[in-house]
């Protein structure tokens, strides 16, 4: 067995689960509500010393009965030990779990793109938006099993969307807000990044009105 | 490897009690001048993702303070085409055109990784011969993606002369490149247990040719760019990150080394027999633009020298593996010989069944460590395919490494980070 999964086990008793080795690899599953704790302890440790984050990425299966999983793919640069945690969460309709963002920065983007990808909750997360999509993209999560490959909605309306897509969407409320200070956004939009709203694109029938 | 020692003359305020002009080391500890003030008004802008300084279809949205950059907000997601999904759809050897597609500047390395992801989670061993054309393979890549981050960086600082000088010795390797795979970009070049071809006669004297001339030309680029003022003046102290830092963000590959950690895939996780080749991890110190351009400098040279070595062992024989389940029958036994006939229809209608299990693998790619992370549950199709892209990990930190410098420095920065979009957005 390897070394770092004995010595979760003595530390954090049942909130580590099964240790598999696939292809020469180790990965251990660990209780999504104790991710945090378990991998600043991966982290910080003298003698775990996992240092570099490698990857973060999430998996879902086509059986059905099997939950999405979240991946963490560690690496010691001071022993060139790799360490793959995983997390399966309960939840099959809003997955969440806490973010790893205070521990490795570079979590903000891979947690992001999770996020993105299968929809899955980063809690604590700075800025938790989507990152390969754009932000008013309605159809879903592309990478669940039950996306189609050719996306939620018809070629058709996906053009639609595309050619009725306003300019505002373009800019998060965030960049905006930057802008506000030359005062010459209209002013249901400044109205609407009071509220904090961001990226929605107005309903063309609710301006008519 | 510092080559600090550079000061020039420009921008003299006087002269010392020797009577010497006092040297100023050019863009590093000079004060700017006072700012008028502008009343705290920040301003908006909006790069890309049409912009040739932006390599690629990234967009940038600038928060300004004058000419100093506030905040950096990316965007990214222009080229995304949804691999990750479509390689779930598709056999292991189909998924090589996906990944030619990803880093596009360095094909053979994409594909060779793949291979070796798949082979680690199918536990097949490669024959000799394949391992040295694999390694040759990534080699490749490595300096030709090299060359395009030394030539567009050039462009993007103001440099134009090597941009020419570093793309014509690229056309050479893709010439090599077309010769072996018929494709110039697209090359597809690896599959499961093997190769798609052998490299085609007279390929090795041509590279034993450019391994010869190619260190000329690092040195004239060399003798061009790293004693130049206004090179040094652009690049030293820009985008400055701590080793610590760098780890924190995860970065790898030239920009982790640049900052003085010396990890290396090649040498700390070694695959396709690196160990035995004779060559050495050029690291930084100061973790800055000029660092960065130093270690890729140098990673040419070493590159050269490990294909010299490649070529010097290479070992005759077959180039993929003889298990029939794995390898396609040659043509002319799968139009003559039943039971050839049925492997290949098999494979091709098919596919090669992976146990079920789960393998990640990484090589060290021209932008840092390239994994891949497959999933299988027995079937043809992998149930996940998860691509560590180097290229986006590193631009996460962009605006980390551009926060409080001028607008014209974040260009240096993020030519810097050597992203290529195809990757970055998959």
């Amino acid at each position: 067995m390897h070394p770092s999964v004995a010595a979760l086990r003595s530390q954090f008793g049942d909130a580590v689960g099964q240790a598999h080795v696939s292809c020469g690899d180790t990965y251990v599953y660990v209780d999504p509500a104790k991710n945090l704790d378990i991998l600043r302890w991966l982290k910080e440790t003298a003698g775990q010393d996992y240092n570099y984050l490698v990857d973060v990425t999430a998996v879902e299966y086509r059986d059905v009965e099997r939950l999405l999983e979240v991946v963490y793919e560690l690496f010691s640069l001071k022993r060139n030990v790799p360490l793959r945690v995983k997390a399966v969460l309960e939840d099959r309709v809003n997955p969440e779990i806490d973010s790893i963002v205070p521990l490795w920065r570079s979590a903000d983007w891979l947690e992001r793109e999770v996020y993105d990808m299968f929809g899955v909750t980063f809690r604590g997360h700075p800025d938790l938006r989507r990152i390969l999509m754009w932000e008013t993209y309605a159809e879903g999560y592309p990478l669940r099993k039950d996306f189609p490959l050719r996306g939620r909605f018809s070629r058709s309306e996906q053009v639609r969307q595309a050619l009725n897509a306003n300019p505002e969407a373009h800019y998060s409320m965030e960049e905006l807000a930057i802008a506000e200070t030359n005062y010459d956004l209209p002013l249901d939009m400044r109205d609407r990044l009071r509220r904090g709203e961001r990226g929605t694109v107005p309903d063309p029938e609710e301006k008519s009105r | 490897m510092s080559k600090r020692t550079v000061e020039v003359a420009l921008g003299t305020t006087g002269v010392d009690a020797h009577g010497n002009p006092v040297t100023v080391p050019l863009g590093v500890g000079v004060d700017a001048p006072e700012e008028p003030d502008l009343g705290g008004e920040h301003m908006l802008i909006n790069i890309g993702p049409q912009h040739p300084a932006t390599h690629g279809v990234l967009r940038l949205v600038v928060e300004l303070d004058g000419e100093v950059v506030v905040r950096v907000i990316p965007h990214i997601g222009y080229l995304h085409s949804g691999f990750e999904k479509l390689g779930e759809y598709r056999y292991y050897n189909q998924i090589v055109t996906l990944t030619d597609r990803m880093d596009y500047l360095a094909p053979m390395s994409n594909n060779v990784c793949l291979a070796l992801a798949a082979e680690k989670l199918m536990d097949i061993e490669t024959t000799e011969r394949c391992k040295v054309l694999r390694v040759i393979a990534c080699e490749m890549s490595r300096i030709i993606s090299h060359l395009v981050w030394l030539g567009t960086t050039g462009i993007d600082i103001g440099a134009f002369t090597p941009f020419l000088w570093c793309f014509q010795e690229r056309e050479r390797i893709y010439n090599l490149q077309e010769a072996w795979t018929g494709a110039r970009l697209t090359t597809s070049l690896t599959r499961v247990g093997g190769l798609m071809a052998d490299i085609p006669d007279g390929f090795e004297t041509d590279l034993r040719e450019f391994c010869r001339t190619f260190p000329k030309t690092i040195d004239e680029v060399d003798k061009l760019l790293s004693n130049n003022g206004i090179w040094c003046g652009r690049t030293q102290g820009v985008g400055t990150f701590t080793a610590d830092e760098a780890v924190d963000y995860s970065l790898s590959g030239p920009l982790l080394r640049a900052s003085g950690v010396p990890y290396d895939v090649r040498k700390d996780r070694p695959y396709l027999d690196y160990e035995t080749y004779d060559f050495e991890i050029p690291v930084g110190e100061h973790g800055d633009v000029y660092d960065r351009y130093l270690v890729r400098l140098e990673e040419l040279r070493q590159s050269t020298k490990i294909l010299e070595q490649a070529l010097d062992r290479l070992p005759d024989g077959p180039i993929n593996i003889a298990d029939p389940h794995v390898t396609l029958p040659p043509k002319s036994a799968a139009m003559s010989d039943m039971e050839a006939m049925i492997f290949h229809f098999k494979q091709v209608m098919e596919g090669i069944p992976a146990p079920v299990g789960e393998a990640y693998f990484s090589l060290e790619g021209p932008k840092g460590e390239l994994g891949y992370y497959f999933v299988s549950d027995g079937t043809a199709k992998p149930v996940r395919w998860r691509v560590r892209p180097p290229a986006f990990i590193n631009l996460a930190a962009l605006p980390a490494m551009c926060e409080g410098h001028l607008l014209s420095d974040m260009i240096a920065i993020n030519a810097s980070i050597d992203i290529v979009m195809g990757e970055v957005d998959r």
